[in-house]
This record gives structure tokens, sequence and C-alpha cells, in this order.
């Protein structure tokens, strides 16, 4: 998506022969727009790998709820740059908002009924195993 | 009330003319005028138009709490991915009782939502006057960190008067 969004600027800018000025707000437009979509899509990657390496449940709904706050934000925040000053604009905006609103609910939910059902969270300092640990531990069961 | 139900037509009409976006049909425009009605005399027999159905009177201060809110996201996200993508993985997560110091019921979900929505905070269990907290990093449990949020959220719900700055340090 953000490969055709600079194609997509580039053939602007060349179709024109000078750059006028709606050019010119046109590709700032597109370029905070795709500063925005990147940088949400690294909080999501971030997330991801977060729930992925995390050792349990609780440190692992961290890593989820960047996804849900910073990463979604910052793409809804990228398509409303894209698609400027119009109703489509105010409408992902109430998205946004909705999700603002909704996701810290799901996940007290989540976590509230984690706790209530007994699970004990990891307390106290955690390191990931390094790859020594594991060799060791692998050499040991072998 | 009877400002309660004034207050949500004008934003139940809002909204509707917002998602909507058609605005000469007629028949479209009555439906919508209906529905509005609708909603307005379910809420008044459920007996619900008060504060908590219709927030909509705090929305300056709802506004200036978000902007503040968002850069503790913003701030916290940044250590939760360092945290995150650092090779060894140090996190120390910890479980902390927090006082919740708003005294009505929609302070205390302003809370408790602001809590987890900032990465590396999530509320566990909430009780009248205390909140279990689960951080994923020990320096995310301080205390005061916590009382400036509890104040902030009060304050944007509107129960504290206090003239506050906003996005002071």
């Amino acid at each position: 998506m953000i490969v055709s969004l600079i194609l997509t600027t580039a053939a602007d800018a060349a179709h024109g022969q000078a750059l006028s000025s709606m050019d010119i707000g046109a590709l700032i437009r597109n370029g905070l727009s795709i500063i925005c979509l990147a940088s949400g899509l690294f909080f999501v990657l971030a997330g991801t790998l977060g729930v992925l390496r995390l050792p349990d449940f609780y440190t692992r709904l961290h890593a989820a709820g960047m996804t849900d706050t910073l990463g979604a934000e910052m793409i809804l925040l990228g398509l409303i740059i894209q698609s400027g000053f119009t109703l489509l604009s105010l409408k992902i905006l109430l998205v946004a908002f909705f999700l603002l609103m909704t996701s810290p609910t799901a996940t007290h939910a989540v976590a509230n009924a984690a706790y209530q059902a007994g699970l004990k969270p990891l307390l106290g300092k955690y390191k990931a195993p390094s790859a020594e640990d594991i060799g060791q531990n692998n050499s040991g069961k072998g | 009330m009877k400002r309660f139900g004034l207050v949500l037509a004008v934003a139940l009409g809002l909204y509707w003319l917002s998602l909507s976006g058609y605005y000469d049909n007629v028949m479209i425009l009555t439906l919508g005028v209906i529905s509005i009605f609708l909603v307005l005399g379910l809420c008044a027999r459920m007996k619900i138009l008060d504060e908590e159905t219709v927030p909509y009177l705090n929305i300056p201060k709802s506004l200036a709490y978000y902007t503040w809110l968002f850069k503790e996201i913003v701030k916290a996200n940044v250590q939760v991915v360092r945290a995150v993508l650092s090779p060894d993985l140090e996190v120390s997560p910890t479980m902390v009782k927090i006082p919740s110091t708003p005294k009505s019921d929609i302070g205390k979900t302003m809370f408790a939502n602001s809590i987890t929505l900032t990465p590396g905070t999530v509320s566990v269990v909430m009780s009248e006057d205390e909140i279990l907290v689960h951080a994923l990093l020990e320096e995310m449990s301080a205390a005061e960190d916590f009382a400036k949020m509890a104040e902030q959220s009060a304050w944007a719900v509107g129960e504290l008067d206090l003239p506050k700055v906003e996005g002071e340090p």
C-alpha cells in the first residue's frame, strides 16, 4: 500500500511539467500520511513480536495493548490525512475515538477474567534465556 | 433531566448527520428524526438521562485530557517497544494496588480506562476505592504517576474545579 502511494505521488509529480503549489500540497500530505502509516505498522509489528516473545499471559496483554493504541491510532491518523477534509475523515475520527474507548475495556475484561479464574501472574525480574542456556538444556535432556 | 434530553437529542442528530451523509432526501431525514425521538423516549422511560448517558457537556475538558493522555501513551509505548525489542527481553512484571481517588463511577471508569490505555499497565481488578494494576516494568508502577493520572481524569469528568494547566510536565 505504501509503495503504491509513493508511486502515485511520483507519477503525479512527473505528469505536471512544473510543480504547481497543488502538487507540493499533495506531496506533503502523502508524505505525512506515509510517515503515520509506517510508524503505525512498526508499532503493530513490535506488538506482535511482543506477544510472541513475552513469557506469560499478563505480560503479553501489554504487547497486545500496544497494537490497540498507538498502532491502530497512527494508521487511522494516516488515513485521515490521506482522505483530507471530508466526511470520510470524520467517520474515521469516530472509529478512532470508539477504539480508544472500547479496546481498554476489552483488555480489562480479559485480564479480570484470567485473574478471577486464578491464573497467577509471573512476578519479579525476567530475562529471556540466552542461546547458551537453551543449548545446555537440550544437551542435558539428550 | 430536560437539559440532558436536549443535549442528547442534539448529539444524536449531529452523529446521525455525520454518519449518513444524505441531506436532501426527505424520507431518510424523517426516519432519522423518528429514530432520535425513539431513543430519547427509551432513555426517558429507563430513567437513565443523566451524566453517565450524556457525557457531552464535558467535551472540551475531555479533549484536553485526551491530548494529555496521548502524550503519556506515546511515552509508554516507546518504553514498551524498547523492552520488547531488546535482545535479552528484560522485563520486571509487578502487581500494585493503587487508590482510586475519583468519586463518581464515570470518573473511576475514566481512570481505569486510562491505566489500561497506557501500554505497560493494565487494571486487573477494580473495587470501590482501589485498583489492582499489573505493570510490565517496575518503574511504571510509581505511585505518583498514578496519582497525577487520577487527578487529571477526575478533572476531565468535571469533578475537580481547580483551574489546571493541561500538558504541564
